[in-house]
Parts: C-alpha cells; structure tokens; sequence
C-alpha cells in the first residue's frame, strides 16, 4: 500500500482548518474588510499588492480596475462560493440520495426509469446543461443553485442506489421483514444509517465540484452579473489586465484553488477515516 | 382445527427457460404448542415452504396456489398490511445465520426492541424493559450490561440467543425455525435446542423446525414431516419416522446417519441426487434412485395418503401393501470391497 503524503488526521486538519476559516470569513464578512468591496474609487485603480514596490498598506492585496478594494471582494467573493456550493450539494445529496434508495430498494419501474434517468443526465455534460439552463433563466444565486443542485444528483444517486441494493440483500433486511417491519421503517432504520458514512464523504467531494462549477459559470458570465463580488467574476474581469495587473486574476485564482484544495483534503481524510479497511492506519 | 393449516403450497421460480417448481402442493399441519420436524436434503423445498408461510418469496419465486390457513384467515390472500401485523406477532422466524441476520451497526437491545415497537404502541421504557427481561429469559447472562453492544461483539451461541429473544419477544403463537443450529458447534447446538424446547413449553408456542439433521429432529421435534423435491413424502409422530418408516426415501435418509453399531466402513449415502427440478420424473419424484422402485412408480402419480391416522405416505408400494413398515434397510454395495 503506497503511503500518502499526508496521513489522514493532517489532512482533516488542515483541510478542515481552511473550510472553517473560508466559513468564518463568509459569516463575518463586514466585519473583516477593510473597505466597501463596491466602493469605486477611479483615483486609486490597479494599485498593486503590498509585496510590489508601488503598493499600498491602505490597500492590502490591490484594487482592481475600479478602484475597488481586492481584499474586500475576495472576502466577500467567499460568501457566494460557500451558500452555492453547500447549498447546491445538500440539493444533490438530498434529491440523489431518495431517488437513489428509491430505486434500489423498490426495483421495478421505478429502479427503470430513475437509473435510466440519471444515465441520460450523465451522457450528457454538467457544465454545458448548466450553462443552457442559466442562460435561459438569467443567474441568481438561486437559480446557481438550483441549476447546479440538479444537475449534480446522479453522483448520489448512482452511489446510493448500489449500496441500497447490496444491503437489501443482506439477510438483516429480510429479518427485518419477518418481523413486520413497513418498507419505509427499514430503510430509515437498517439502510440509511449504513449509507452515511459514504454520503458525507461523496457530499464533501461534491460541494468543492460544485464551487468550482459556479466559479465557472461566473467566469463566462452567466453567473451573478456584475458588480457583485464572485470569485468567478473577479477572475474573468482580470483577464483583460492579465499583464498590466496580474494580481486581480491570479489573487481570485488562488483563492479559488485554496479552498478547493481544503475540502478535498478534508473529504480524502474523512474517506480514509470511514473506509474501514484504512482502520488503525496513521 | 390445526393452528396452521397448509394445504396445496406451490411456489415456483420464474427463469428463463420457464417456471421452475421448488414446492409442489405442500401440505401439512401445525398443532397448538407441538414441534413439527421439517426435514430434507439442501433443495428440497423446506426452507422455502417456511418463507412461503410469512410470504418472504422475493421476485424472481412467487407463490403461485394453496391456502396457510392462520386464524381463520388465509394468510395467501391477505392485504400487505394485514400481513406485516401477523409477521412477528404472531409468526416470527429465526434464520440459519445470526451474525448476518443482525444489523452490524445497531445495539442488540435496539433490535430486540423492534418487534415491539412495530406492532405496540407501548413507550421506548417499557419495549425496553420487555426486550431486556427477554434476553434474560433467553439465557444471556448480564443481559443489563450486554443491552448497548453489537452483535460482532457476542459469540456464535449469544447471537442465536438474540435471534431468539428477538423473534420471540412479542410471544408469537408460532415459531418458524429454519436450521436454527447449522451455523453452531455441537455443545452450542444442544444448548439452543433445549433452550427452544423450554421456551415452548413456557410460552406455550408451536414450532415449525426446518432442519436436515434427524438427530436434531429426534432430540426436539414431536411430529415430522419429510420433504423431498418440492413435495411432503412422508409424515408422521417422531418415533413412527423411526420405527415405522412408511417411505423409502426416508428409510434411506435414516440409513444414512452414520451408526457405530453398524460394520460397514462406509456410509450408507442415498445414491445419486435430488432431481433437478426442471426434468421431473412424472410419477413419484424418488423413483429413480429408490431400491424398491417398479416401472408403475415412475410414471404413477403418487399422493400423500394417510396410512394410519397419524401416519401418512405418499409411496404407493407402501399404501398398498405391498413394502413392509418399516422399510428394510438394503445392504449397499461396496464398490472397493
């Protein structure tokens, strides 16, 4: 067995750390920044970060090409990236977890038509339904959500629907059926406490997948329209100064990367925490 | 009138060449408070008669005729619901396995609750008190501190004494066990048998034992009823299937317990196997490997058939006359001296 770099309770850590600091930047935003992020000032555009020689300790980490503060919208930028992402994963995890037990607990029609569904749904590209549908109904952080959550249900409800039918299998959930247990009883009560220890796994995966869906879809612009500060914006408006003033892309980049980066650390070491066959490794 | 009454159980397995038969016009009867044996080798039919009972048959199988007359009410025609309502309340079963018959990760006092919970509306306290005086009852000592473990955490014997506590807990009239020792060593196996035989007695239930030991059958059981290919050949009281043994596939299967008091080295194994159950020989389903078989055996359709009033067979050599009870045990031949 290859040994990774890290062990997992390092990687919980230190993925968790950076989830719960981008968390806290997003809940306490007004108290953090330094500025209005959409306090325009044309007196003081495309200043540079603190570490060139023409920066400005007023304005950390630069202004854009507004004058605006980059520090303040890309603490702002935090609170779109985490309500889409979470928001539009506990979407996914929902719908494609019901459907997904549905199926394989039920069989039949339904098992038919929900599988052969979601086999549709996954021929076809996320990021493109995606953009169709935004681009149809005009972007919103709802609609973000929405459009992300459902397009993001099969995962889920692939996962669920094979471990529901392997548990059903099993001869507990026909005991349980000699004992006059309702369907519904026994997946509440034998199938679903078996499935969580992967659902939150593959829901952790899912939201840094789903934040760097709605860092795309704002980058090509069908995201919240401008001024609002997103991640995915800033980096699309930066690209037009990409030599002139490379900070504005590469500071929302690497925001985007950092958290990214955290959670999937943080879901790998939770993988590896509930996989059972990692037990009592380091 | 019988507690259970079977009468004509026929379940069938839906293939791909064709409906394939595993139980074919079962019949029998559960008397009040009795044990009844259902012995035959693997395939016979008799753990799938017992699910058929509780209508456990998941799709591909489907119980295709016969009544299971409980209560009045033919259990085959109930609605789900009703179903579910007599299904641990009044029949509870116990499975071969208890380790997988278990949930890994919920307590076994969580599960003996359960019963409980689904069919009385008595609060958590009490179905916990309840659940916790039957494990006590089921002989697992220190029940109190054992209520919060998992079942990886009991041995072979504890996990068979939940099952049982678990089945039993809503003291159902009825009692399907199916191999209920097959997975247990032997000092473990005769501790679960006479811990059924007191429950039985104690609460008064009848058991259905589905087993293909004799030698559990003739420790527990009070009547038996021999399965073979999807068909009831042979019933009777206990001893009767020992003394008196009224067909020929149940004379081989009690040759074959291996006896120290018999010379030959070898055992006396019934010769070849069960028939498969898609090329069934039309008249007695035995017919090709018994010794005492005519030309009329095979073709004849054979009807289980009351010899004495306790004693039936469905061997028509036997029913006319024509074999003497009980069958005499046919020197084998040794192939290597």
């Amino acid at each position: 067995m290859k040994h990774s770099m890290f062990g997992k309770k390092l990687k919980m850590r230190l993925g968790g750390g950076i989830v719960i600091a981008v968390i806290l930047m997003a809940i306490f935003a007004p108290l953090l920044a330094p500025h209005d992020p959409y306090d325009q000032d044309l007196m003081s555009r495309l200043i540079p970060p603190f570490w060139n020689a023409q920066g400005d300790w007023t304005y950390p980490l630069g202004t854009d090409n507004f004058g605006r503060d980059m520090l303040s919208r890309l603490i702002y930028g935090s609170r779109l990236s985490i309500t889409v992402g979470v928001a539009a994963a506990l979407l996914a995890c929902t719908m494609g977890t019901i459907l997904g037990m549905w199926a394989g607990y039920s069989g039949g029609y339904a098992e038919t038509a929900i599988m052969r569904l979601a086999d549709a749904q996954l021929a076809f590209p996320d990021i493109l339904l995606a953009i169709l549908i935004v681009a149809a109904v005009g972007g919103s952080a709802l609609n973000l959500i929405l459009v992300l959550g459902l397009s993001g249900w099969t995962v889920y409800a692939r996962v669920m629907y094979n471990m529901t039918r392997s548990i059903r299998e099993r001869p507990f959930v026909e005991a349980a059926v000699s004992h006059g247990a309702r369907s519904a009883y026994i997946i509440r009560q034998h199938i679903f406490p078996q499935l969580i220890p992967v659902l939150t796994v593959v829901a952790t995966l899912q939201v840094a997948q789903m934040i760097l869906q709605e860092t795309a879809l704002s980058f090509l612009g069908l995201g919240l329209p401008p001024p609002t500060a997103t991640w995915g914006n800033m980096l699309a408006e930066g690209r037009d100064r990409m030599w002139a003033a490379p900070w504005i892309s590469n500071l929302s980049g690497v925001a985007i990367i950092i958290l990214v980066w955290g959670i999937n650390m943080l879901g790998n070491g939770l993988r590896e925490h509930l996989d059972p066959n990692q037990r009592g490794r380091q | 009138m019988a507690l259970l009454n079977i009468s004509g159980l026929t379940t069938v397995f839906e293939t791909a060449t064709g409906p394939v038969g595993a139980v074919d016009g079962a019949s029998f009867t559960l008397e009040a408070g009795e044990v009844l044996g259902l012995v035959g080798e693997s395939g016979s039919g008799k753990s799938v008669s017992a699910f058929s009972i509780l209508r456990l048959i998941n799709p591909p199988g489907k119980i295709i005729g016969g009544r299971v007359e409980f209560g009045g009410r033919d259990l085959l025609s109930l609605a789900p619901r009703e179903m579910r309502a007599v299904r641990g309340k009044d029949i509870s079963m116990i499975f071969q396995e208890p380790l997988s018959s278990l949930n890994p990760v919920q307590t076994i006092g969580a599960q003996v609750m359960e019963p409980l919970l689904i069919h009385t509306s008595i609060g958590k306290r009490k179905a916990r008190d309840r659940a916790l005086a039957m494990l006590y009852r089921v002989g697992i000592p220190d029940a109190e501190s054992r209520f919060d473990v998992y079942p990886h955490q009991l041995s072979g014997g504890l996990r068979q004494r939940v099952m049982i506590a678990l089945a039993l807990v809503c003291e159902p009239k009825i009692l399907i066990a199916d191999e209920p020792t097959t997975a247990l060593d032997v000092t473990i196996q005769a501790q679960i048998l006479a811990l059924l035989k007191d429950l039985q007695s104690e609460l008064g239930m009848a058991i259905l034992l589905i087993t293909h030991d004799l030698g559990v059958i003739a420790e527990v059981a009070d009547r038996v009823a021999v399965m073979y290919a999807g068909q009831i050949v042979e019933s009777a009281p206990v001893q009767a299937i020992f003394d008196d043994t009224a067909h020929p596939y149940a004379a081989a299967l009690i040759n074959s317990i291996p006896d120290r008091t018999r010379q030959a080295r070898r055992l006396i194994a019934v010769k070849g196997n069960i028939p498969d159950p898609r090329h069934l020989p039309p008249g007695c389903r035995f017919a090709p490997r018994c010794g005492f078989a005519q030309p009329s055996c095979v073709t004849t359709v054979q009807k289980l058939t009351a010899v004495d009033p306790t004693h039936a067979t469905a061997c028509m050599r036997v029913q006319a006359g024509e074999l003497p009870r009980p069958i005499p045990t046919l020197t084998p031949e040794l192939p290597h001296g």
